[in-house]
């Protein structure tokens, strides 16, 4: 086999996710064809249809979406290298039922799917070599950076404060207002620290990013830097990740071999270093103050607030803490200034979400769309419903500590105040489909259960009252309708959610009686039934 | 190197092994804040946490013995006993549960469940939630996982 002319590129992703659906042997596979480059790029985040193989192209880069290693030979003969749709499988493979059939995609920048979006942040993913430098510049990297350091420190905390930026990690605190905290903070040693940990199931926009486009966050993280005075900066992942973290540690030796990071910020004559930590298993350490005691090397419990992390943090010195999406919006608000950014949007949330898509749903992957965009359009338009081709019957938006929203509430507009409104939050942006199938009084189980397994231990609430929920609702299971001191135990139920609501110290206690009550709100006829 | 680590071990059974927990510990302990990094390239290098290791560390970074106890038994990842041949990790958060992870959790403890060299163990999430359920077998993540996938592997591994 060769192929046809000058020879070939092709692109295969080397996210983790592609890897996972084996993206690895189809590269191998393409090596090993006479006069193929194999080049591994980032994911464009539609991972339905990973192994996504790119092929370049007079046209473009054409796109085979769901390829295997073993698809290759038969590709090649119809014509892949030159970007030919593959020929109709015949017959179709008997000994793999679940196989997934190659998807011929086209022009991958003309997807509907990638052309809809308005990607900001994930503006480079997926395009090339993660840590290749050059192609970074070439795409408008570092022209954040490099305004950044033509502007005064306040000018620079203005723009972001203009963008109308909000942390993206789940609370919703303004960017701007954070960062003007830690400039105004009088210290010799300030520190900058990314929370990469993204514990909440159905969150993925952290690590593609971080996999795909590392300078982005580099980038983001140098601005923070420069800006608030801060020479060491963190970045906390978690563990789950070990392609993310691999990725990060190249690109930044990259970066700095590159002048950008170390003692000479892109000949600024201001000095950044900058390290990854790995975190250890633990969701709490998500969490902003047990993430500082983990960087520390403590156990990951939660400190009291205040003093605030802006004003003592790590090592009781000023410490910038934002999520990685936070940092990443960052070099385009430079780049293009604050009020772009604050264009897109709804009522106060500004600018674009990234949101995930996932669980049981046709279409999952990341999607970076302006905020206020439906939740509907989300789950239906975009994802394509769920994947067992079943109703959708609960939406769980905001992590595991989000509401679980009935099917017929999909209309809500996704904004911090507008979720909130219809008892949901956004969190990190997680989407997180569920069809006829879900049990919810076993969700509300698992949410209580969840709780007590990743509780830090330091409030009561927590930690006892999240055991005592998965026994209280394991009563109900148990107890069939209308038997006597059934209602006491619904009773017991809405009283520990009360005091983990009202009791506890950060948010773990505080929001784990939302999944749990949102359960009982919305399908009251799953905790009716006899034992499961 | 955990392989050299492990013969080492054998020899000379616990001075070998808490001199290179004391390399390990005295390599990081410069750094700001050293334990986690300490603690897992010891368990990088030996598998497992163990109570001289703790002794160990707690010494070479002035701590109490009880504090790095209190650290070590805070996270999940870290282990004080040895590594059993094979780990299967199964996630059990939710956008795994909505295809089917808890079942697949269950199955893969029951179907494991005669085998002492293979520990299933449960996760919340590997980031991989739009392609559920995800596992991990031995290091290496699996989307769209089946029961099916995971006898497959084991099937592989030299008895
Ligand atoms: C239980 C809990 C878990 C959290 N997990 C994360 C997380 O995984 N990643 C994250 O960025 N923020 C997480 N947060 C929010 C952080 O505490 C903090 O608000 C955030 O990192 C600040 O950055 P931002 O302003 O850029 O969002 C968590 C909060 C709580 C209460
Ligand atoms: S609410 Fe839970 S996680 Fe938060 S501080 Fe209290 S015990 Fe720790
Ligand atoms: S919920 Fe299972 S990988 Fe995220």
């Amino acid at each position: 086999m060769t192929a046809s002319g000058r020879g070939c590129i092709a692109w295969v992703p080397q996210d983790s996710s592609a890897r996972a659906v084996g993206a690895d042997e189809v590269a191998a596979a393409l090596s090993a064809i006479d006069r193929v480059t194999v080049r591994r790029n980032g994911t464009r985040g539609m991972l339905w249809r990973e192994p996504l193989v790119e092929v370049e192209t007079e046209r473009g880069r054409v796109g085979y979406a769901n390829v295997t290693a073993d698809d290759i030979p038969a590709l090649v003969e119809a014509g892949m290298l030159a970007g030919a749709p593959p020929r109709a499988t015949p017959g179709g493979a008997e000994d793999d039922h679940a196989r997934r059939s190659v998807e011929y995609v086209g022009i991958v920048d003309d997807d509907p799917w990638l052309t809809a979006q308005d990607r900001v942040s994930l503006a480079r993913i997926g395009l090339a070599e993660p840590t290749d430098i050059t192609a970074y510049e070439a795409q408008g990297g570092w022209a954040g950076l490099r305004r950044a350091l033509e502007l005064d420190p306040e000018d620079v905390v203005e723009e972001v404060v203009t963008s109308g930026l909000r942390g993206r990690g789940g609370a919703g605190f303004p960017t701007g207002v954070k960062w003007r905290t830690v400039l105004q903070a009088e210290s010799d040693l300030k520190f900058v620290a990314c929370n990469l940990d993204e514990g909440d199931s159905g969150t993925f926009a952290d690590r593609i990013l971080a996999e795909a486009d590392p300078f982005t966050l580099l980038e983001g993280m140098t601005i923070a830097a420069v800006t608030v005075g801060a020479t060491e900066g963190f970045i906390y992942c978690r563990s789950e990740y070990p392609d993310a973290i691999e990725r990060l540690r190249d690109a930044i030796a990259v970066a700095t071999e590159h002048g950008y990071l170390g003692d000479d910020v892109a000949g600024s004559g201001r000095a950044f270093r900058l390290q990854v930590r790995v975190g250890a298993g633990a969701y709490i350490c998500g969490e902003e103050t047990s993430m500082l005691e983990s960087l520390e090397g403590r156990r990951g419990e939660v400190r009291a607030k205040p003093p605030i992390p802006a004003l003592q943090g790590l090592w009781r010195s000023p410490t910038v803490v934002n999520n990685l999406l936070s940092f990443a919006a960052i070099p385009m608000i430079l780049a293009e200034g604050g009020e772009a950014y604050a264009a897109r949007g709804v009522g106060r949330s500004r600018g674009t979400q990234i949101f995930q898509l996932a669980g049981n749903i046709a279409r999952g992957g990341v999607y970076e769309a302006p905020l206020g965009i439906s939740l509907r359009e989300l789950v239906e338009d975009i994802g394509g419903g769920t994947r067992s081709g079943r109703p959708v019957r609960a939406v769980q938006v905001g992590g595991p500590l989000g509401a679980y929203l009935p099917a017929d509430r999909l209309e809500v507009p996704m904004g911090y105040e507008e979720l909130a409104e219809a008892g949901g939050m956004l969190g990190h942006g997680g989407v997180v489909v569920f069809d006829e199938g879900v049990d919810m009084a076993r969700m509300a189980r698992f949410a209580m259960e969840f709780c007590s397994v990743e509780s830090c231990g330091k409030c009561t609430p927590c930690r006892i009252g999240s055991t005592r929920g998965v026994e209280t609702i394991d009563a109900i299971t148990a107890t069939p309708a209308g038997a006597p001191g059934r209602d006491q135990l619904f009773v017991l139920l809405e009283d520990l959610c009360a005091t983990m609501t009202t009791g506890s110290l950060c948010a773990m206690g505080g929001l784990t009686p939302v999944p749990v009550r949102s359960a009982l709100t919305h399908f009251p006829e799953d905790f009716e039934g006899s034992p499961r | 190197m955990a392989r050299a680590g492990r013969q080492a071990e054998e020899l000379t059974p616990r001075s070998a092994r808490a001199e290179s927990v004391r390399d390990i510990a005295l390599r990081y302990a410069g750094e700001r804040g050293p334990l986690l990094e300490i603690l897992h390239a010891t368990q990088r290098e030996h598998g497992h946490v163990a109570d001289e290791d703790v002794v160990e560390i707690a010494d070479v970074l002035n701590l109490s013995v009880a504090e790095v106890h209190g650290t070590v038994s805070f996270y999940h990842d870290f282990r004080r006993t040895a590594r059993p041949d094979h780990v299967v990790q199964i996630c059990r958060a939710e956008a795994c549960q909505a295809v089917g992870g808890a079942d697949l959790y269950t199955s893969a403890q029951e179907l494991f469940a005669h085998r002492e060299d293979v520990e299933v163990r449960e996760v919340f999430c590997f980031g991989n939630c739009a392609l559920g359920p995800s596992a991990s077998i031995d290091g290496r993540l699996r989307a769209r996982t089946t029961l099916d996938d995971i006898a497959a592997a084991e099937s592989g591994w030299s008895r």
